[in-house]
């Protein structure tokens, strides 16, 4: 049978815009450009490779997001080669927050029947990396998260995990939910060919009434977190200089240490 | 809040559908990647990325606008985005892309036997082999019509004799389409790396292009069998197919290379403090990136619309004319006055200003100079031809 593979991919702001918060202190997506999150394609990549490696897989990507994620997320994700999409939009999810994203998530990846879930390490925007966990937990399926390396074989996902002081090599039974870090192997460019083949691959677009979800559960209504006020970063302020009369050193690492690099 | 792409002034994006933005963005992603944080030393070392080859046809990019053997068969505009992005890099990586595709692979595509097409398209698209074109010589640069190379029967067989010179990807080339003379006209043949009496020598002391590799061809007494003519080629006609496609990609990629002068110019003047104010905030400096973004966005506007022409199946050799000689012009200009507002640091390889401008002075000989050009559109206008 063949192995079906979800990777759950977010879109995201480019972090080389001036990214604001919106009056309701959710991000400002109409300000800058939105783009497929980079540490997502890592898990498109893996999936790639997962699928390469095995006689018969297909790999669907799923998003939750406006109605631009569809083409400057998914599609992005479709050109480098995965076989088809699934895009969750609808107006209350607008200011969702990582509690709300997970049930939708997991509900859909339900709904497109999966084997594997692949994950990447973090959203470049929210950065909170708890998804993939709170995701395998709402599946009721086994997690292997933070993976540099990754693979497949006899009902099982295997891979290896590099802590600070140990490295991991885990194994967990199929169906199960995988996250995977920068580390796992540099993400292919679309080719060009995929590009053009993107246009023609299915994408379901889904509402919350389609997957069965109370509307209350999600947006920032259902969102477990507030963000009662946002103050614009401070414009930089001149470095200090350290002169070396011979204590330069000295002062140098008493300046990292005072503010906990050291 | 400053700009970070001057495009973005006149919202050129809007003009593009999703599938060309998604291509031009993996191009300059690739660029990014791949080509930026090593051209100034390849441009230093005079190397040519060839290496590149495999990456850029495993993207897509050789011979993309192409279809069959392995070929994108992408859009014109998608092509033309491509070697925009490409030309950000480098001239010189364009230079190679378009030589391959536009020249090289597409002599082979529209003139080539079926069985030449089998054997070479598909490791040319691949990056696995790399083609090069040769019309110029030493004596016949812009009067290609009397060029000296010839290519006589012996038997069954071609023998060609005679030089070509400033030859892109010469040296670096599997297979190279040489134009010679024949009893019947000017003919074209695919000349094999390696076959006895044909050898190459690089251009060295290159000012411009200098991550590109350009070769003088010499053959001397070279046998090649009847399979080797391009069957469909007869007269000046078929280089100048060829040349066409190539200039095509220029009208793009100039603006290409005038984009990146901006952008570097604009962070830089925003950075640059004299008279304790940055050099952004005279109004000298304003007026020339006003004119310049302003230069940028028309040769933009007008590239899009030869390209639209071009998909529509509709444009003709003097509107690329009027696209190429006003594309490379302008962005050297604007290179230039770029180099201006950097001062001493633009007269460097830290800042990719001057790299462009020397680039440029390249581009706008080949392809047919900008006087040529300028003929053809007056030929064009008048119905009179000046050329001789
Ligand atoms: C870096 C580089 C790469 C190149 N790559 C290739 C390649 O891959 N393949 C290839 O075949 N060629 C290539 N060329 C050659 C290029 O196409 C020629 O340099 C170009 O056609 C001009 O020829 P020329 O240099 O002999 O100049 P000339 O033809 O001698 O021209 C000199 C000057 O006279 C002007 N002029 C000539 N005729 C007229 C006229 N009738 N009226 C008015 N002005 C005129 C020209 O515009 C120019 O200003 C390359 C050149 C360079 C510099």
């Amino acid at each position: 049978m063949s192995l079906r593979i979800v990777v759950c991919v977010k879109y995201v702001p480019d972090a080389t815009g001036d990214r604001h918060f919106a009056e309701d202190l959710t991000t400002d997506r109409d300000a800058v450009d939105g783009l497929l999150s980079e540490l997502d394609e890592y898990a498109v990549e893996q999936a790639l490779q997962i699928s390469e490696a095995s006689d018969d897989a297909e790999i669907t990507v799923v998003t939750v997001g406006p109605e631009e994620a569809n083409k400057d997320g998914l599609r992005k994700a479709l050109s480098m080669g995965a076989d088809k999409g699934v895009h969750v939009v609808d107006d209350a999810l607008h200011g969702s927050d990582v509690m709300g994203t997970s049930l939708v998530l997991a509900k859909a990846v339900e709904h497109v029947g999966y084997d594997l879930v692949v994950c990447g390490m973090a959203s470049t925007d929210g950065t909170m990396g708890v998804l993939p966990a709170l995701l395998a937990e709402r599946l009721g399926v086994p997690q292997v998260t933070l993976l540099s390396e990754v693979a497949v074989a006899d009902g099982q996902v295997t891979g290896r995990r590099d802590g600070d002081t140990a490295t991991e090599r885990l194994a967990a039974s199929l169906p199960a939910v995988v996250s995977v870090t920068d580390q796992s192997g540099e993400a292919r460019y679309p080719s060009f060919k995929g590009i053009m083949a993107a246009k023609k691959k299915p994408v379901e677009e889904l509402q919350l009434s389609d997957l069965g979800i109370e509307a209350d559960l999600v947006g920032l209504g259902g969102a477990w977190t507030a963000v009662d006020s946002a103050d614009a970063r401070p414009a930089r302020t001149a470095g200090t200089i350290v002169k070396d009369e011979g204590e330069g050193g000295k002062q140098l690492a008493a300046f990292l240490a005072e503010r906990k690099f050291i | 809040m400053p700009v970070t792409d001057v495009t973005s002034l006149i919202d050129f994006d809007s003009l593009l559908d999703d599938e060309e933005r998604l291509i031009r963005s993996t191009v300059r992603d690739f660029v990014d990647d791949k080509v930026r944080p090593h051209i100034a030393e390849w441009f230093e070392a005079g190397t040519s990325p060839r290496e590149l080859a495999p990456e850029l046809g495993r993207l897509g990019l050789l011979g993309m606008h192409l279809t069959g053997y392995g070929c994108t068969g992408s859009s014109a505009v998608a092509y033309g985005l491509a070697c925009l992005e490409l030309e950000a890099g480098d001239s010189g990586l364009r230079s190679l892309v378009s030589v391959q595709g536009s020249l090289a692979m597409y002599s082979i595509w529209k003139y080539g036997s079926e069985e030449q097409k089998q054997e070479w398209l598909p490791r040319m698209a691949a990056g696995e082999a790399i083609g090069c074109f040769g019309l110029t010589e030493p004596d016949f640069g812009s009067n290609p019509a009397g060029m000296r190379t010839r290519a006589e029967r012996d038997g069954d067989d071609w023998v060609l004799t005679g030089n070509k010179m400033w030859i892109t990807n010469g040296s670096a080339a599997d297979i190279a389409t040489v134009w010679a003379r024949t009893e019947d006209g000017i003919r074209g043949f695919l000349v094999p790396r390696g076959t006895a009496g044909f050898t190459t020598s690089d251009v060295h002391r290159k000012l411009s292009l200098r991550a590109s590799t350009t070769s003088e061809l010499t053959l001397d007494g070279v046998r090649l069998p009847s399979s080797a003519m391009l069957p469909q080629a007869r007269g000046l006609s078929g280089p100048l197919g060829c040349l066409n496609e190539a200039r095509f990609g220029i009208v793009f990629g100039a603006m290409g290379a005038a984009r990146d002068c901006l952008d570097a110019t604009l962070a830089y003047a925003g950075a640059r403090t004299q008279f304790d104010r940055p050099i952004a905030g005279f109004q000298l400096t304003q007026a020339k990136l006003a004119d310049m973004s302003v230069e940028l966005s028309k040769g933009l506007l007008l590239a899009l619309h030869l390209g639209r022409l071009k998909d529509a199946g509709r444009l003709r050799p003097e509107q690329v004319s009027v696209g190429k000689l006003n594309n490379v012009r302008e962005a050297m200009e604007i290179a230039r006055t770029c180099r201006t507002i950097l001062g001493g640091a633009g007269i460097t390889l830290d800042y990719p200003v001057l790299r462009h401008a020397n680039n440029l002075e390249s581009v706008l000989t080949y392809e047919g100079t900008s006087e040529v050009h300028q003929l053809a559109i007056g030929q064009a206008l008048t119905g009179i031809s000046a050329y001789r």
